[in-house]
């Protein structure tokens, strides 16, 4: 074998090292697997960006049928809950203030009668708006939710004070997720976060393991090539990213029930190209920690901006420019358009092969990192 | 190509303001086998170090095994069995899954055969699927000499390979090295025991990053110009502290009952053994140890036993 080339052989023998520690390692073989589980559970059941059921209380002064019609609209509107019912104005300021329920709605005595008048009267709402995401919703409904209850009850001689339709009609047409159905989005970016997390962590340790272990030495005394050790180092998790991704699709097929319109090689395409990303993003970070530990900071000085700007958590188009500018150069966000796009839009190659390339252009950037970075000896 | 399998010139090493290896020249011929000596942070390490490519050179220039070890670091380390200080294997790797990938990196044509013959001489053959890091030192000592001379280097460079080894395994280890040597191989091997400086053909001693004496062992003796005297006899120990004061005397130490004064001029100690109320002691002149010889020489040198890595 001459001295230039990379050796099979060579690579194999750290691939098969890394294999093998890998299987005895049952705390990260274990999270491997138990971390995607986990985060697909708790992201896929408990959240939820469009919230209902939220805790009401009423504060009404009078009750006709029509108040009863409301109050019921608003039940049946799914967004709200009514919990209890009070009367002194003061309790209902406690509630809020103490977190027991999300709103207070206040129908004024004589309500009705300054309805039938045309006098125009007030409903009040008051909501708890500290979490916007979660009252935003609801707030946003309640008029129409009046309005239709209305529409509905004042007939015949009341015709007159039924809401008028606008000039013009709105025609919303929802695409890709008619029914806004949270885990849709979520489900799918999932996969992404749970790459992006386990993959960067587990390779960030290859090297300072060695370091830590004091097996460094051994290893650069031998006649092997960074390239050799890189490409051995990673080539196992590849197949746990490969575990993972299988672990994801499945579930989002038949436990979350995410539609998938589009092309599943394309899909996988995408996700090789992320699996490599965030494998060499983990490698170069453990060629820069001098431990573990560093090398843990390190993955979560890459991890929380990641979820944060990728589009993950929130809406990408709504962050400022400088964020989205940090956010187009992780490969998350490149990975979550080509998922979201793939599964939910069935969007085509030429819709994402920009996305694609950025993560190669990325992977090219990591890799010369790591090159430059790795210590060929012990200084 | 040179005679030599080590030839290096002013070698230095410096971490940051600190100078590990100043100035060391070796010139060691194809199949001898050397000892390296001196205290702990004398530099021995970061010489060896250098000599297999795991640290770049500050200073100097040599070549080991005919290879630059500036520039033909690869070759070098193709050609070199390293085996460190502290065991350095795969602890969660059984003992033949070392030895695998020993092989594999060095790119052994016969994998099977060649870790089979391997596990077959060292007697773990039984013993194969255990993990290294269970194997107590001597077996982890075994294991490493094994695993490092599996592609049958031509250079061993050994860093304390002994340290915390019990004796019967310590001669075994000799016995193999030079096994070694007979077939060839040049050895490289630094410790801090006599007894195992006394199974070298030529020692190196280092001291505070410099050689301060090379050559044969008893030509080191003969050279530090040492005079010893050895007392027997009865509360013989108890002159120690007196003796130690004398003009003169350069070192006193026990052996077992025995005491051994020593120094480079023979009057003054003849005057020092004199001068102490010595009855019931014989005293006779003897062949100074090597131990004698070093510690000497340290003094003079005046090296340092701090530990500085």
């Amino acid at each position: 074998m001459s001295g230039a080339s990379a050796s099979v052989s060579r690579i194999f023998a750290i691939f098969a090292k890394e294999v093998v520690q890998m299987r005895r390692d049952r705390l990260t073989f274990g999270m491997m697997f138990a971390i995607p589980i986990l985060q697909l559970i708790l992201f896929g059941f408990a959240i939820n960006s469009d919230p209902k059921n939220l805790p009401t209380a009423v504060h009404v002064e009078e009750k006709t049928p029509i108040v009863r019609t409301l109050l019921q609209a608003l039940e049946t509107s799914g967004y709200y809950r009514l919990v209890m019912e009070t009367s002194d104005p003061r309790q209902s300021s406690e509630l809020l203030a103490q977190g027991k329920v999300a709103f207070v709605i206040s129908i004024p005595s004589g309500f009705t009668e300054r309805l039938i008048r045309g006098d125009r009267p007030q409903i009040f709402v008051e909501a708890d708006a500290s979490d916007p995401a979660a009252s935003s919703n609801a707030v946003a409904q309640a008029e129409a939710i009046f309005t239709r209850a209305l529409r509905h009850e004042l007939r015949g001689s009341l015709h007159g004070l039924a809401p008028e339709p606008g000039p013009f009609e709105l025609v919303v047409h929802a695409r890709y997720n008619p029914e806004g159905v949270t885990q849709y989005n979520i489900v799918p970016g999932l996969l992404g976060v749970i790459l992006t997390m386990t993959l960067v962590m587990i390779t960030g340790m290859a090297m300072t393991r060695e370091a830590e272990r004091g097996t460094m030495e051994n290893l650069l005394a031998m006649p092997v090539k960074p390239s050799e050790v890189m490409v051995g180092k990673i080539a196992p998790y590849v197949a746990v990213g490969a575990v993972q991704t299988l672990v994801v699709l499945l579930t989002a097929r038949y436990l979350f029930s995410v539609p998938f319109v589009g092309s599943l090689w394309l899909l996988l395409l995408g996700v090789s190209v992320f699996v490599v990303a965030n494998l060499a993003v983990g490698f170069t970070f453990s060629t820069i920690a001098k431990s573990q530990m560093q090398a843990m900071q390190l993955t979560f000085f890459f991890f929380l901006p990641s979820l944060l700007l990728s589009g993950f958590m929130f809406p990408f188009r709504g962050m400022p420019d400088w964020a989205q500018a940090i956010g187009e150069a992780l490969p998350l966000t490149h990975f979550l358009r080509i998922v979201r796009g793939v599964m939910l839009k069935g969007a085509s190659f030429e819709d994402l092969q920009g996305e694609i390339l950025a993560m190669v252009a990325f992977v090219a950037v990591a890799v010369s990192i790591a090159m430059l970075r790795y210590r060929r000896t012990l200084d | 190509m040179t005679e030599f399998a080590i030839d290096v010139r002013g070698l230095v090493k410096r971490f940051g303001d600190k100078t590990a290896v100043n100035g060391v020249d070796i010139q060691m011929p194809e199949g001898e086998v050397w000892g390296f000596l001196g205290p702990n942070g004398s530099g021995k390490t970061t010489t060896i170090r250098m000599i297999c490519g795991l640290l770049h050179v500050s200073e100097g220039e040599g070549s080991c095994l005919g290879f630059d070890i500036n520039r033909e670091v690869d070759k070098i380390k193709r050609s070199t069995g390293y085996m460190t200080q502290k065991f350095s294997f795969w602890s969660d790797l059984t003992i033949r899954e070392n030895l695998e990938f020993v092989a594999r990196l060095y790119e052994q044509p016969s994998l099977k055969e060649s870790v089979d013959a391997t596990l077959a001489k060292l007697g773990l053959t039984k013993r194969q699927g255990q993990l290294a890091g269970a194997l107590s030192g001597g077996w982890k000592q075994r294991l490493a000499l094994a695993a490092v001379t599996m592609h049958h280097p031509r250079l061993l460079l050994l860093d304390e390979p002994t340290a915390g080894v019990d004796p019967q395994a310590r001669r075994d280890f000799w016995d193999e090295i030079h096994h070694l040597s007979t077939e060839g191989l040049t050895v490289l091997v630094s410790t801090h025991y006599m007894d195992e400086a006394e199974r070298c053909d030529k020692i190196v001693y280092l001291a505070n990053g410099e050689v301060i004496t090379r050559g044969r062992v008893n030509d080191i003796i003969a050279t530090s110009g040492l005079v010893t005297f050895r007392g027997e006899g009865d509360h013989v120990r108890a002159l120690s502290k007196a003796l130690k004061e004398k003009p003169g005397v350069e070192h006193v130490s026990y052996f077992g009952a025995a005491l051994h004064v020593s120094g480079s001029n023979s009057a003054l100690i003849k005057e020092a053994i004199g001068g102490v109320n010595s009855h019931g002691v014989q005293w006779r002149e003897v062949k100074p140890s090597l131990e004698d010889a070093f510690i000497a020489l340290m003094a003079r040198a005046g090296a340092d036993q701090r530990l500085h890595a």
